[in-house]
């Protein structure tokens, strides 16, 4: 796909809420032969982002980028390592960006933390409504 | 020539804007009446000019007159007549126009419905109005002109993307925006409340029918959006967090709090003030959702520079209408007088805490959505926010409105009776702790709070309404007296609770106990899923309208007996270049049997994905459930919109 027709398809796709589409994701001759070493390497999959998507997974995408991802993956698998292993030697690649799940680190303090000061600030808000009010 | 004269009906229409944005105002603080009455004219000139325009646009799509670049970049001749249409706001431009096509009609039901408003404050509400009008007729004028011209006119267009030629899709984006547009009417009306430094019950009571309308339009839509997804993108998900399901989940959000602050705000005079932050906020979502998807942020920041011309100005009317609403509020809130007292465990205490809840939740999501382009803005570092980030914070945050829902309806207003209202609920308690312990059966532990929590907002809805009517307790003619003597907004909260109860069961259950089954098949092999046998019988070539497709025979059995053939499809759109997959379901309303095809191995067979997803058709049927209690609340006496004033009055009294 040419990238002028891409940004085009892009830009049609935001225009509501779409997320980019599957062309053909997951195909059954990529699937380990091992139940449980594939079960792993899905699970793995669906928190990996293709980067070349919009917010889509490695497990649900139909870029040829994904695919690549998704063997290199069950590659690392096979050859042992564990789940965070293989994770470590995609985001060393790819950075945190690969990762559907932020990681914590000081960069991402405010995203995990904030939800829990918000529900504090709506608690304290609550409450003063209340001792105003007596 | 059409196109000449949408473009000049659209020049005529930001002249009416301006107009009413400046001289009513200025009627309304001199008490000059002719310059007030003028808004209710222009109002409709707004509308019928626009109108014109979307007209011309449409014609130039329907006669596919490819001198008009839109039409070049977004159609095609061999395009099916249904899809010629809706490609009209299948872009950028076109679907600019329909936004403001929906504003101005909402303008003009304000002028029609709003005699029964005082004169300054109706002149004040369509003058605010206008002044969106104006922002986004400018907008569409000056950078995204639909009515372009190319020469030399090519001889055929580019098409539409393949995806968005879809039943479903085309009549998404009209009921979202009806949704989203819709919150620019709570909007005026709070800003008009402000500049007039009044807001009383009678305010509250004409926010709410808006606001109702508004989000049944938004609940639909984002359902139908939901929906699509589901049955296109082809691996069963219905929800993806996506930054544009965001931005349209946000305002939704923020406009389920407003209803029901309105509430307390019309009956009791609580959270006045609130309830006025609340509206400017709802549809100040709504054009941050408008600025992510349109400005190219989404995509990466940096695609921000492809279009700056776009992102910035629809910045800049954020800027302006939310930062002028909010300077306003910061001023002449603090002289509202505050609302009777209440305590805590109350009616009042209950909306209080689902706003409380709701607010946390928006917030939440906003952070998440907004969070990768700071962090990429402030150079650091590049962060994806998903689906896992979103379930560990929004779940838990909204929970205690789950099961606070079931309990507010009980209470009385002012000062409640807790334990008097949780003995009420002791049927829908029982129901609870069956569903949930039917779950942990199967091993499922957040299966069983999310079916606890269903089946607790279910019965507690059903708990309320027999209540009322005094079921069991009082002769059948009795309860039929009391049936008719319910208000509708009170069928109409019942029912919108009874559907996020279905909603909430039909997410637990499809997450929860999916199955799945991913593998290549050969003609004649079988494979089992769910107690179905599912046998793989070929795939035919077909040719459609504007496609060709690979269609794959799929036979389910149940022992032995054949129940239905799906035919999942792997479609390619030449015109377009493109490759999409059509998914084959069956639905019994309480499970889909949900088939599609991927590529086809030489060696290994087509790769066939099976899904069962239970309850899963639970998640639309539970939001059309919703969207028909807001109806039947907008049916509601109270709330009629032509309610002439002495009437109103003298039923207050």
């Amino acid at each position: 796909m040419s990238t002028m027709k891409l940004s085009a398809a892009i830009l049609a796709l935001t225009l509501a809420f779409l997320p980019m589409p599957a062309m053909t994701a997951l195909d059954a001759t990529e699937m380990l032969a091992d139940p449980a070493l594939e079960a792993r390497a899905r699970a793995l999959a669906k928190d990996v982002r293709c980067v070349v998507c919009q917010n889509q997974s490695i497990d649900d995408s139909g870029a040829d980028l994904a695919r690549d991802l998704r063997r290199s993956l069950r590659a690392r698998l096979l050859a042992g390592d564990s789940d965070e292993e293989a994770l470590a030697y995609l985001t060393q690649r790819y950075g945190d960006y690969v990762l559907m799940d932020p990681p914590l680190k000081p960069a991402t303090w405010i995203l995990w933390f904030a939800p829990a000061g918000f529900a504090a600030i709506a608690l304290l808000l609550g409450l003063r409504y209340f001792r105003r009010r007596e | 020539m059409t196109a000449e004269l949408g473009h000049f009906a659209l020049t005529l229409a930001l002249g009416l804007a301006l107009l009413q944005a400046t001289l009513p105002l200025y009627g309304a603080s001199r008490g000059q009446t002719a310059l007030m009455e003028l808004a209710r004219h222009t109002a409709f000139g707004q509308f019928v000019f626009t109108a014109i325009a979307f007209a011309a646009l449409t014609r130039t799509y329907l006669v596919s007159d490819f001198s008009v670049a839109v039409v070049v970049q977004n159609s095609h001749s061999l395009k099916p007549l249904l899809y010629r249409l809706t490609g009209v706001w299948g872009n950028h431009e076109g679907s600019l126009l329909l936004w403001i096509l929906i504003l101005t009609l909402f303008g003009a039901m304000v002028s029609l419905f709003g005699s029964s408003l005082r004169e300054t404050f109706r002149a004040r509400v369509l003058a605010v109005q206008a002044m969106v009008g104006a922002g986004f007729l400018a907008f569409t004028l000056l950078t995204s002109n639909p009515f372009q011209r190319v020469w030399p006119p090519p001889l055929d267009g580019a098409g539409l993307n393949p995806l968005l030629q879809d039943p479903g899709l085309a009549f998404h984006p009209p009921l979202l925006y009806f949704g989203y547009v819709g919150l620019s009417v709570a909007f005026s009306f709070a800003v008009a409340a402000l500049l007039e430094g009044r807001v009383d019950r009678a305010w509250a009571r004409w926010v709410r029918p808006w606001t109702l309308a508004a989000w049944a339009g938004l609940t639909a839509g984002i359902a139908l959006g939901s929906w699509w997804a589901y049955y296109e993108l082809g691996w069963g998900g219905f929800w993806f967090w996506d930054p544009v399901e965001n931005a349209s989940f946000m305002p939704w959000l923020a406009a389920t709090a407003l209803l029901h602050s309105a509430i307390a705000a019309e009956r009791r005079e609580a959270l006045r003030s609130w309830t006025v932050l609340l509206a400017i906020i709802a549809f100040s979502l709504s054009l941050l959702g408008a600025f992510l998807v349109r400005s190219g942020v989404l995509t990466s920041v940096h695609a921000f520079a492809t279009d700056p011309e776009r992102g910035i100005f629809i910045l800049l009317l954020l800027g302006i209408a939310t930062g002028g609403a909010l300077a306003l509020y910061a001023w002449r809130a603090p002289a509202f007088a505050a609302g009777s007292p209440f305590r805590p465990v109350s009616r009042e205490g209950a909306l209080l805490l689902n706003n409380l809840v709701l607010a946390t939740a928006c917030a939440t999501v906003l952070l998440g959505t907004l969070y990768p382009l700071f962090l990429d803005a402030l150079d650091a570092g590049k962060v994806s926010v998903g689906p896992p980030y979103f379930t560990a914070t929004f779940v838990p945050l909204i929970a205690p409105a789950l099961v606070a829902m079931a309990i507010g309806p009980m209470l009385a207003w002012k000062r409640g009776d807790l334990a008097g209202a949780l003995g009420r609920l002791w049927a829908a308690a029982l129901g609870a702790a069956l569903a949930a312990g039917a779950a942990l059966a199967y091993g499922e532990t957040l299966a069983a709070l999310g079916l606890g929590a269903a089946a607790w907002i279910g019965l507690g809805a059903l708990v309320e309404w027999a209540e009322r009517l005094r079921l069991g307790r009082a002769p059948a003619i009795e309860v039929w007296r009391r049936a008719r003597g319910v208000p509708r907004a009170a069928w109409g909260a019942g029912l919108a609770h009874l559907g996020v109860a279905i909603v909430v069961a039909g997410i637990t259950a499809s997450q929860c106990f999916q199955s799945e089954l991913i593998l290549a098949m050969k003609p004649g092999d079988s494979a089992q899923i769910a107690g179905y046998t599912i046998r793989y019988d070929g795939t035919a070539q077909v040719e459609g309208a504007n496609y060709h497709a690979d269609r794959a025979t799929l036979a389910v059995l149940r022992d032995d007996t054949p129940v239905a053939i799906l035919t999942p499809e792997r479609r390619f759109y030449p015109v377009e270049s493109q490759h999409t997959t059509e998914a084959a379901i069956r639905t019994t309303f309480l499970a889909d049997l949900y088939a599609v095809i991927g590529e086809d191995d030489p060696e290994a067979g087509r790769t066939v994905r099976l899904y069962h997803n239970p309850l899963v058709p639970w998640i639309w049927i539970g939001a059309i459930v919703m969207a028909l209690g807001a109806l039947a609340s907008l049916t509601d006496r109270r709330l009629r919109l032509t309610m002439p004033v002495r009437r109103r009055q003298a039923a207050e009294a």
